[in-house]
């Protein structure tokens, strides 16, 4: 369970982690800048297990890979968006950061609202007024991915043609 | 059967595979470059596995070379130890990355490429897959030799007709990215093709599948045909045969119609590509510097053209024109032909080989309150240096013509 934090469409990398907080890459300094200049009190109160919440394109902008990393370290559980831009998504992916794509939840969780997510089944329930979205589940591989931590330290333990097996 | 996407995807996969399917591909090549190799060399010591097959790996140093700064500088100096270190055969300093990737013979039909670098979609030109990925990725791909991909739709761009004196692939170009907006191919393959298409040397064909980074497409592909074999037999060390991979009863998710026969020229005004307006519409607006140079259009071809327009002229005194060509073959061949000699006579400074001043590193940057019309593929606010600047795109035509003038000028009066 946790509190949902909602963002708008076409949300860009920028919007997420200023470029000049960039010159760091550990997740636990980038965090505390995440969002900083449009949800200022996000990075104060985020707590392990809260979920964001965004529109259509979400991650837009510069491939940087810093842009998911703040926000997994952040201790968010997943994002969940309408649609992501393409290079936020793999970055996403391989960086171990759940994202969900549910135009419907993207839609009507509000924010503050209690959700719940089981990223294997995409199932999200909102507490808050009862209702229950069908987010596509996540493919295997990339839940592999995410649970070892990022595409790297899978790699430390394993070979890549187990993500797929 | 499928898409030119689906059909290059199946022949890596050794099955057939649909749009939507995520594959686990062998790649070909890994490119990248100085401004991301840094960061993949992190990733790579943090994975602590070996190289998996040396020879697959390309590196360039071109964004920023010769090093502009300290920083600039350290990034080279790092990139070279880890080329030394491990032995890796592949490493360049001859000018922009895709276009030595091309050159070089690196990008064949079928073949699979990645690059830590948007605009590595460049190599859909050659009826390869090319897209860009983040320097993470770069790494694990150097330690696994593969990729994960997810096969995507398919837009079908089908252009027909012939295009009118003083109209180029970059002007056709400009418009597709106006038509269909800065997220039109998001996730999508982006399909060139039709007569208009068929009818273009290679030169003009790259500027396709370079620019549908623009239209936020995963990849932009041209089916290789005749040219396509063709130049890679005569201009690059690839060896053959060279299989013409065509889509097969395809399936796509949209298909639009151009005729480029009524089209003028088009121009990306500040500070977006997809605020394109016809030529006419902005002919007259001060301009500040003329940048001829990029992956898009600083090629032997681009370059001529602007070498016979600006022949026996000068181009405006208060306007700096900054030619970059491409890569080093192409500086060669501009010089032995004499084409170099005419730019300088002409006013131009040209400048040695590489990214230059796309991103506004070197080059060419941009004071505030400074327009700049250039050749370039984007013009994000900043790109070029002062965040107050403003950036145009248009063809080298326009540029050259642009060049004399001082103001931006119709290149059709001149031809
Ligand atoms: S020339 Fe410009 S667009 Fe092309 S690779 Fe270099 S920086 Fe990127």
């Amino acid at each position: 369970m946790g509190k949902a934090w909602t963002f708008e469409d076409n949300l860009n990398t920028d919007e997420i982690i200023p470029g000049r907080f960039n010159i760091t890459i550990d997740p636990l300094e980038l965090a505390k800048n995440v969002f900083c200049e449009i949800k200022p009190d996000y990075a104060k109160n985020v707590k392990p297990g809260d979920v964001i919440v965004g529109g259509q394109n979400f991650g837009c902008g510069s491939s940087r890979e810093h842009a998911p990393i703040a926000i997994k370290g952040s201790q968010a559980k997943c994002v969940i968006a309408a649609s992501y831009a393409r290079i936020f998504f793999r970055n996403a992916v391989n960086i171990g950061l759940p994202i969900l794509e549910c135009p419907e939840a993207a839609a009507d969780i509000k924010e503050g609202n209690d959700v719940d997510v089981n990223l294997a089944t995409g199932e999200i329930f909102n507490r808050t007024n009862g209702r229950q979205y069908q987010a596509r589940p996540l493919p295997q591989f990339v839940l592999k991915i995410a649970e070892a931590g990022g595409i790297v330290n899978f790699l430390k333990e394993h070979d890549i043609q187990e993500l797929m097996a | 059967m499928g898409t030119l996407i689906e059909e290059i995807f199946s022949r890596k996969a050794g099955r057939p595979v649909q749009a939507g399917e995520i594959l686990l591909l062998d790649v070909d090549y890994i490119m990248s470059h100085d401004n991301t190799t840094p960061l993949a060399i992190k990733a790579f010591r943090d994975i602590g596995k070996p190289i998996y097959d040396k020879s697959r790996i390309v590196l360039h140093l071109d964004h920023a070379y010769p090093a502009p700064n300290v920083l600039a500088a350290e990034n080279h100096k790092k990139i070279i130890e880890f080329v030394r270190e491990q032995g890796l055969p592949h490493f360049y300093h001859q000018g922009v990355c895709h276009q030595v990737m091309i050159e070089e013979g690196y990008v064949t039909p079928g073949a699979v490429v990645i690059g830590a670098d948007s605009h590595s979609n460049t190599y859909g030109a050659m009826g390869a897959f090319g897209a860009g990925l983040g320097s993470t990725e770069i790494a694990v791909a150097w330690v696994t030799g593969k990729c994960w991909f997810k096969v995507p739709e398919t837009i079908r761009i089908e252009l027909t007709g012939k295009a009118q004196s003083g109209v180029y692939a970059k002007d056709v170009m400009i418009y597709i990215a106006g038509m269909m907006g800065m997220d039109g191919g998001t996730y999508r393959s982006v399909e060139f093709g039709g007569d208009y298409i068929e009818s273009l040397p290679m030169n003009e064909r790259i500027v396709f599948p370079n620019m549908s980074t623009e239209i936020g497409a995963k990849c932009g592909l041209i089916a290789a045909d005749d040219v396509t074999i063709n130049y890679l037999e005569t201009q690059t060390p690839a060896k053959g045969p060279f299989e013409k991979i065509v889509p097969v009863n395809p399936r796509y998710e949209r298909v639009i119609q151009i005729d480029v026969s009524s089209l003028a020229p088009q121009v990306s005004c500040h500070p977006d590509v997809d605020h394109v307006k016809p030529l006419e519409e902005v002919v007259g607006l001060e301009v500040h510097e003329v940048y001829i140079g990029t992956c898009t259009n600083a090629r032997y071809e681009d370059i001529e053209i602007v070498a016979n327009m600006l022949k026996g002229k000068k181009v405006n005194p208060f306007t700096r024109v900054i030619v970059t060509p491409a890569s080093e073959r192409i500086y060669r061949k501009a010089m032995k032909n004499g084409l170099i000699e005419i730019l300088l006579e002409a006013g131009c400074t040209v400048t040695g080989t590489g990214c230059g001043a796309c991103i506004g590193r070197h080059g060419g940057i941009l004071a505030a309150g400074e327009r700049a019309l250039t050749t370039m593929n984007r013009n994000f606010i900043g790109r070029m240096g002062s965040p107050q600047a403003e950036i145009y795109l248009a063809s080298p035509a326009t540029a050259a013509a642009t060049a004399l003038a001082g103001k931006i000028a119709d290149p059709r009066e001149l031809l």
